[in-house]
């Protein structure tokens, strides 16, 4: 992914963005120095785009996995919040934990959490070929349900007392020591930033440094070519789905053991609870150019946009539909000028020689092999 | 292309005050010349939009009322239902030095727990699920919709020529769910042979889903709707379509189908951001519940008058009303 | 359970789950064509958004529906002529591509919307068509000949579309493209120009599921389609590509979810589980498949760019 090929298509969906503005009668100018400052004007503001980005960058880290192994994991919404779910119940049932055994655990739990919803739809594709993403978007839906009726429900904090009504659908405050420390006082900042940053990093040298890795980067660039050369495909890509819901599970932790409520609450509907961040990790994952520490830098700048949207939402009147209709440009832009990219040639050319019609590609197995081991990112 | 936009939207744009901003860029603050009363400083956070004609627009409309005899400045962060983003949202009002920070919604309640403790110096008030947390700087404000749930809940005993009613709320809680337990009171205190169907869509926002509950309903033969939350635009649209009496809640909703909307209760939260302004305004940041009701010009049923409505059925109506205004008649929680 | 099993309640029942199935099937029948050709199109959903606000729009300043479902269809023509581009001439990755535009479509929609549309009035619903003679029939009658023009129009899509696929020199070319580009062009078939006619022709459909989600809903909100045009996609892998199979799937997910909404609404489900009731569409869906599925297999090209003399 070239360096050049994000900043072009930010600017010019930008730009669509200050006619977009212009169009509500308010001043692009103010308006965009309100989402810059509100963004990264200020400690505070930094800080909290940091926090904005974690489970951005965590769910993108998954989808770097899996749709490397050209598995595309729709799944994320639903993911985010079984990890929540898991590690919530995990949390309300063992609560006198310390800390330092508490919040490991959390992670652990979350990632479970995730990692067997994915595996779900990974199983559901490897051994009875339904489409994975017929099966991510359906267990979707299937989440947001059972989030509702476990908050509803088993789950629920049943010592509420409201003069009048019923339970509001959410737990009981949760043990401190599974709260997630603030790493700098007075911002939002907490240990997600560190979780996420070390999952980002674990997944790069996943990625690129072991034999997985490299079976699933082969698996993604050509399963024909990989199973010819002996690569269990359909355990790769199942493991590929596994590992990134693992890593969208530990975004629902973080969203919930980082939050301001220090509880887990949900409004009925599955952004409410995740922003729709299992869409927008994939989004920053394509910035990052399905490279995870790349994904870092393109996490903080998305969250950045996300936090600076909602200032100049306070500032100009201009709802933040429109930093997501900028964000759909970006991509729109990005996904296009991608086609100039000597890198593209190169993968066309890995793809082809692994799905054509013939039995073994031309050059011998040598050569893909050659072209796998140098297409890098 | 027509620059169609109400006077909400407008008002929200002239007054909205850079709130997140940590920079210098915080501009000069237009203060209301009309009162001599130092400014307050007032947001608003909301789960749906200011122009839902229901929940939210309930709120922005007494604020707007109230804006220049309590030299208000206001500002109004809305359609904010992911939960995490409205905390990160109050928390900045709240650092902001904002004298008041209203969050409209029961999902909210948790946030503002945590966080009122850490900003004594602000006030914020929580709606409406009715409790302050024993914090003495959250302020509660809810709706006794059940009474006006009941005075409708009557009128349809009365008005239902099928004797099966439909009650669509979005999720059991809060001003909802006092609303449908008290429609149902009343329709059963009217006509105890009826049949009310009472459920739920799980969502406050999705507006397909209501649809598709408000045609099971007449599918069973209801011929009189009613609902609750910023969603029920979707089970008017039915209620038209099959030519069905809708009861609205917390906004006027006879806009939406002047043909079939009979009443609607409709919400004014003067009396409560009265009481609210005044005790922020003498040092009382908090600790109290307020309730808006039909006795305390809170609450009013507002009739539609391009509904053929039976002048007896208006008038047991209007006896109701005061009959549960004057406290004769208690409506049961 | 007995106040279900009534003719009322089960012909409505029915009558409205084919009600709620059209829009899914709309798209989906859009997006078959268009993955039969070889194309993966993930934004439908932000097409089926912007077709309903442009439908909404026009609807309410116009007082005609039927102006805007043209308008709704149209609008779906350009975003597909869009898609196109970006998935055929730039060879983007169309998973990826397809999210943009979904988000696109998400964020402008409602901007759109907000701009517009001061207070939000409902528009007129389209009026039931009754069929003569067939409306008549006891039970299916009721069930499927008193429905208005845009559900028939439909159904009447999914033999026309299967016609079109499996007995017409175009439909030919289309399977062709999406099986084997390569041979198809060395026979002188323009994969480019197929694909091009799929992907613009399925968004227009996708365009006309939003605006028929739209009249069915009566007034336009944020997120109108809260996800319809993913689950069409997925009802296209459900039906194995061919269009009786995504009728079938559509008409499935539509009558499970009247069903669990009607048993709500009488309760015979308690509200206690009324949550846990609501995933069995999402359930159903996912079983069956999983019970036919292996027998069915993609078009081999499927979200491949195709490029000449590879």
């Amino acid at each position: 992914m070239g360096w050049l090929a994000l900043p072009l298509s930010a600017f010019a969906a930008l730009l669509i963005g200050a006619l977009l503005i212009l169009a509500f009668g308010a001043n692009p100018v103010t308006g965009y120095h309100a989402l810059v400052s509100g963004a990264f004007g200020g400690s505070y503001a930094l800080a909290s785009t940091a926090q904005k980005a974690v489970p951005l960058l965590l769910v993108a880290a998954g989808i770097c996995i899996a749709v490397r192994a050209n598995v595309w994991n729709i799944g994320g919404e639903g993911q985010i919040v079984m990890g929540a779910l898991a590690s919530t119940a995990t949390v309300l049932a063992v609560p006198g934990l310390p800390a330092f055994l508490l919040i490991p655990l959390v992670v652990i739990t979350a990632a479970a959490g995730g990692a067997i919803w994915a595996g779900i739809a990974g199983f559901f594709k490897a051994y009875f070929n339904v489409n994975e993403i017929l099966s991510t978007i359906m267990l979707n839906l299937v989440a947001v349900q059972v989030m509702n009726y476990l908050l509803s429900g088993p789950m629920v904090n049943k010592s509420q007392s409201f003069s009048v009504t019923g339970l509001i659908p959410q737990t009981k405050l949760l043990s401190e020591n599974s709260w997630l420390p603030t790493l700098v006082g007075g911002t939002q900042l907490n240990l997600g930033v560190v979780i996420a940053v070390a999952v980002a990093v674990a997944v790069y040298f996943l990625l690129w440094r072991t034999g997985f890795g490299f079976r699933t980067r082969a698996v993604g660039l050509s399963s024909a070519a990989a199973a010819y050369a002996g690569m269990p495909v359909k355990r790769t890509m199942m493991n590929a789905m596994v590992l990134s819901g693992a890593c969208c599970g530990i975004a629902g932790a973080v969203l919930v053991f980082g939050s301001i409520s220090h509880r887990m609450v949900t409004d009925g509907s599955l952004t409410g609870f995740t922003g729709n961040d299992g869409f927008n990790g994939i989004v920053v994952a394509l910035f990052g150019g399905l490279n995870p520490l790349w994904s870092i830098l393109s996490a903080y700048l998305f969250g950045g946009l996300l936090v600076g949207g909602t200032a100049m939402q306070a500032v100009i009147g201009v709802p933040t539909d429109l930093v997501t209709t900028i964000e759909g440009l970006v991509v729109i832009f990005v996904v296009s000028i991608d086609y100039l990219r000597f890198r593209v040639r190169v993968q066309e050319e890995a793809n082809e020689l692994g799905q054509g019609h013939e039995a073994a590609p031309p050059g011998g197995r040598r050569s893909l092999v050659f072209k796998l081991a140098r297409a890098r990112s | 292309m027509r620059f169609k936009s109400n006077w909400a939207r407008r008002l929200v744009t002239l007054v909205t005050v850079p709130a997140l901003l940590t920079t210098a860029l915080a501009g000069a603050v237009p203060a209301s010349a009309s009162s001599s009363l130092p400014v307050l400083k007032v947001a608003l956070v909301a789960p749906s939009a200011v122009n839902d004609l229901a929940f939210t627009q309930s709120m922005v409309a007494a604020l707007e009322q109230l804006k220049s005899s309590y030299n208000l400045q206001i500002s109004i962060s809305d359609n904010e239902f992911v939960v995490s983003d409205a905390a990160n949202l109050i928390r900045q009002y709240a650092a902001d030095h904002y004298n008041l920070v209203i969050a409209h919604g029961s999902q909210y309640g948790s946030i503002l727990q945590a966080l009122a403790p850490k900003f004594p110096k602000v006030s914020f008030a929580w709606g409406t699920a009715g409790s302050t947390f024993n914090q003495p700087n959250i302020y509660a404000y809810q709706a006794a919709s059940n009474q006006g749930g009941y005075v409708q809940g009557y009128m349809a005993g009365m008005l239902s020529k099928s004797h099966v009613i439909g009650v669509i709320g979005p999720i059991d809680v809060g001003d909802a769910q006092l609303y449908v337990d008290g429609f149902k009171a009343g329709v059963l205190a009217q006509d105890p042979k009826a049949t009310v169907h009472v459920s739920f869509t799980g969502s406050f926002s999705d507006v397909s889903l209501m649809a598709s509950a408000a045609k099971a309903y007449v599918a069973d033969g209801a011929d009189v709707l009613t609902g609750s939350s910023q969603s029920v635009v979707g089970a008017i649209g039915i209620a038209k379509a099959d030519k069905a009496a809708w009861f609205g809640t917390q906004w006027s909703q006879a806009s939406l189908a002047p043909s079939e909307v009979v009443s609607s209760q409709v919400y004014n939260w003067d009396p409560v951001l009265e009481k609210i302004f005044t005790g922020i305004r003498a040092g009382k940041l908090g600790g109290s519940t307020y309730t808006i009701s039909l006795g305390n010009n809170g609450e009013k049923i507002v009739f539609n008058p391009d509904y053929p409505l039976p002048a007896s059925v208006k008038a047991q109506a209007e006896k109701l009303v005061n009959k549960i205004a004057d406290g004769t008649l208690t409506v049961a929680q | 359970m007995s106040a279900f099993f009534t003719y009322a309640v089960l012909t409505a029942t029915i009558a409205s789950a084919i009600q709620y199935a059209t829009p899914f099937l709309l798209a989906a029948l859009g997006e078959t064509l268009g993955q039969r050709s070889g194309v993966l199109n993930l934004g439908v959903d932000g097409i089926m958004l912007m077709g309903a606000f442009a439908c909404y729009y026009v609807a309410l300043e116009t007082g005609s529906d039927l102006l805007g479902v043209l308008v709704g269809m149209g609008v779906g023509a350009v975003l597909g002529l869009i898609t196109a581009f970006m998935s055929v001439t730039l060879r983007a990755k169309q998973g990826i591509s397809g999210i943009g535009v979904y988000i696109f479509g998400l964020g402008l929609s409602d901007l759109l919307f907000v701009r517009f549309v001061g207070t939000p009035l409902p528009v007129n619903p389209l009026p039931t068509l009754n069929v003569p003679l067939l409306s008549r029939i006891p039970a299916l009658g009721r069930m499927f000949f008193q429905q208005n023009l845009l559900i028939y129009l439909a159904f009447l899509l999914v033999p026309a579309l299967a016609f079109v696929l499996y007995r017409t020199n175009y439909g030919t070319r289309v399977l062709a493209v999406g099986e084997n580009p390569a041979a198809a062009d060395s026979l002188g078939i323009s994969v480019t120009r197929t694909r091009y006619s799929t992907v613009i022709l399925g968004c227009t459909m996708a365009g006309l599921a939003g605006a028929t989600l739209l009249l069915l809903d009566g007034i336009f909100q944020e997120n109108l389609t809260q996800s319809a045009g993913f689950i069409a996609v997925a009802l296209v892998y459900f039906g194995a590509w061919r269009p009786w199979g995504v009728m079938t799937g559509s008409l499935l997910y539509g009558v499970v979810t009247a069903v669990v909404l009607q048993w709500k609404s009488l309760g015979i489900i308690p509200l206690s589980v009324a949550d846990l009731a609501a995933t069995a569409p999402a359930l159903v869906t996912i079983l069956a498949l999983v019970l036919l599925a292996g027998r069915f297999r993609q078009p081999a090209s499927l979200g491949k760019a195709y490029v000449r003399g590879g």
